[in-house]
């Protein structure tokens, strides 16, 4: 950016002076679109969530904890520890699969590193339905990968890994794996090779290079990506419902079970509450880490 | 570092043949002749000309055209605005606005999606193409206001400023001045958000009513049903219009200030 010679306010300021009005015009729109489409619907997500089911599907208007009770019944928090369960089990796949890659894009010359960064998004621009479908062709049970195996002899009768938590965490895995590499990528780019150099000039093992010296200075790119690959796992709705089976039910699933099967609304609401409370939470470390990164280089 | 380890690169085409083989190989079974195997028993282009013939499937693809315009131009024309007053004129009570616009892109879409759901029951306003409309410009609106609001952080206040000393009015500084140089910004958000539109499963699945099935929906219910070479020869084509479209909003958003 070019040099300022004064602040950039100026302009905010003039504006300001000359259409006082002009900003709310301009604001208004979109804040009442966003008032009556996003925010009134949540609010009343919110105050469902406190009412009762009625005897033919509808809503009773109660204040009752009940549903919220409701969602720790073993049944229900099964599938929240599930939910919880496969996007950690998710996180972890991606940061073992996504580091190793990352740091290889990171130390390439910098014309390559964009062709790799490309490649590494390209399938994540795919509709998320066609990539979840791609996993059904392969691993049904006569898909490619039982035909392929049998071909070769490696197996005798085909494997059942279709609707299964397998299958779930392979498609969930290859959804959101984009979603580390890039901030790890760009965590490992601003290391400077020079100080790894140093480590294993200093005879440190490969193993003390990478917990010692690779590990802490990365730290803030591996935090944000997995929170970035955590937070849409854990509501993950098509990959479960595709891929998996009634025993592999996530939240997502449960909440549109609640919703469109069972009609149980006021249930289906608070956990849809419970889901945006855990998820809220993510977000909210994910922004804390990029600030106490960002105060970290400012101390720099 | 790179030369010490081959396995990084081993590991990094690994990861590579991991995010293209499942789309390769489905690409690749879409000219397959078998209707049921996954053994490649020679080439044929028949499904596409069932995809052609199938009317349901263009009706979807209509559908889908239509909510992605209509919904695109309300995000487009809302966000480009309240992008403009949010970066030129700071307010108090700012923060709590920015969140409220800009909520949706970090809860679940399964949330936004009942959300939208039990409201447009509330209202009693049937589910149909309509509602999807409106649930696709409610999501579609923040991802125009981040993307055009960057743009806007960037541009050189100098310019328009330039453009006043030299006698503009404050209305021919931004007409002939910040929007061109913003124009890029806002092409490049209007195709994001047309294809995010014309790609949603979620919000549409929650959203729409009988009869209002647009392309998601129809392709969800065709894999729910079967695996069947149509799917793939449809997958291919969705695949390429995907890839085809956010490349060219890239493009747009990278033109240098």
């Amino acid at each position: 950016m070019s040099p300022i010679a004064f602040p950039p306010k100026t302009i905010s300021e003039q504006g300001r002076a000359e259409r006082p009005g002009l900003a709310g015009w301009l604001l208004a729109p979109a804040l009442g679109w966003m008032g009556v489409f996003f925010l009134l619907p949540l609010a009343l997500v919110f105050a469902i969530s406190f009412a009762s089911r009625g005897t033919y599907g509808g809503v009773e208007w109660t204040v009752s904890v009940a549903n919220y009770l409701n969602v720790i019944d073993p049944l229900y928090l099964k599938i929240v520890l599930r939910s919880l369960a496969l996007a950690l089990a998710t996180t972890v796949w991606c940061l073992v699969l996504g580091f190793p890659l990352a740091y290889y894009i990171a130390r390439l010359p910098a014309r390559w590193q964009g062709v790799w960064l490309l490649l590494v998004m390209i399938p994540f621009w795919t509709n998320f339905l066609v990539r979840t479908y791609a996993w059904m062709f392969m691993l049904r049970t006569e898909g490619l990968l039982n035909t392929a195996l049998i071909g070769l002899g490696l197996i005798a009768s085909p494997m059942e890994i279709l609707y299964s938590t397998t299958a779930v965490l392979i498609g969930l895995v290859y959804g959101y794996l984009p979603f580390m590499v890039l901030p790890l990528y760009a965590a490992i780019e601003r290391l400077a090779p020079s100080l790894v150099e140093a480590a294993w000039d200093l005879y440190a093992s490969p193993w003390a290079v990478f917990r010692r010296v690779i590990l802490p200075l990365t730290k803030p790119g591996i935090v944000a990506g997995c929170l970035l690959v955590f937070i849409p796992s854990l509501g993950a709705f098509i990959t479960p419902d595709l891929l998996g089976g009634a025993k592999t039910m996530m939240v997502g699933n449960l909440i549109q079970h609640e919703f469109l099967v069972v009609r149980d609304w006021p249930f289906g609401s608070a956990i849809a509450f419970v889901l945006m409370g855990l998820v809220l939470i993510g977000v909210m470390a994910y922004v804390k880490a990029e600030e106490s990164d960002r105060g970290q280089k400012e101390e720099r | 570092m790179i030369k010490r380890y081959p396995w990084l690169l081993a590991a990094s085409l690994g990861n590579l043949l991991f995010l293209y083989a499942p789309i390769a190989v489905l690409i690749l079974f879409s000219f397959n002749a078998s209707r049921l195997s996954a053994r490649w028993q020679g080439g044929t282009l028949q499904w596409y000309r069932l995809l052609a013939e199938d009317e349901a499937l263009l009706a979807a693809v209509q559908n889908s055209l239509l909510v992605g315009l209509v919904s695109t131009v309300i995000a487009t024309v809302l966000g480009v605005c309240a992008a403009l007053a949010l970066e030129r004129f700071p307010f108090r009570g700012q923060r709590a606005i920015e969140g409220a616009i800009l909520l949706p892109l970090v809860i679940p879409e399964v949330m936004m999606g009942v959300a939208l759901m039990l409201f447009f029951v509330s209202i009693k306003l049937p589910l149909s193409l309509v509602t999807v409309t409106i649930g696709h410009a409610a999501f579609n609106l923040p991802i125009v206001v981040v993307i055009v609001r960057g743009r806007l952080r960037k541009l050189d206040p100098g310019l328009e400023e330039a453009a006043r000393d030299l006698g503009a009015s404050a209305w021919q500084a931004f007409h002939r001045v910040t929007v061109p140089l913003l124009m890029p910004a806002i092409l490049g958000a209007t195709l994001l958000a047309f294809t995010i539109s014309l790609d949603d499963f979620i919000v549409t699945f929650f959203t729409a009513g009988p009869g209002a099935t647009t392309l998601p929906l129809k392709v969800y219910s065709m894999v729910k049903s079967t695996v069947t070479p149509e799917i793939n020869a449809l997958s291919a084509i969705l695949v390429l219009v995907s890839m085809g479209l956010i490349g060219l909003s890239l493009a747009l958003q990278r033109k240098p200030v």
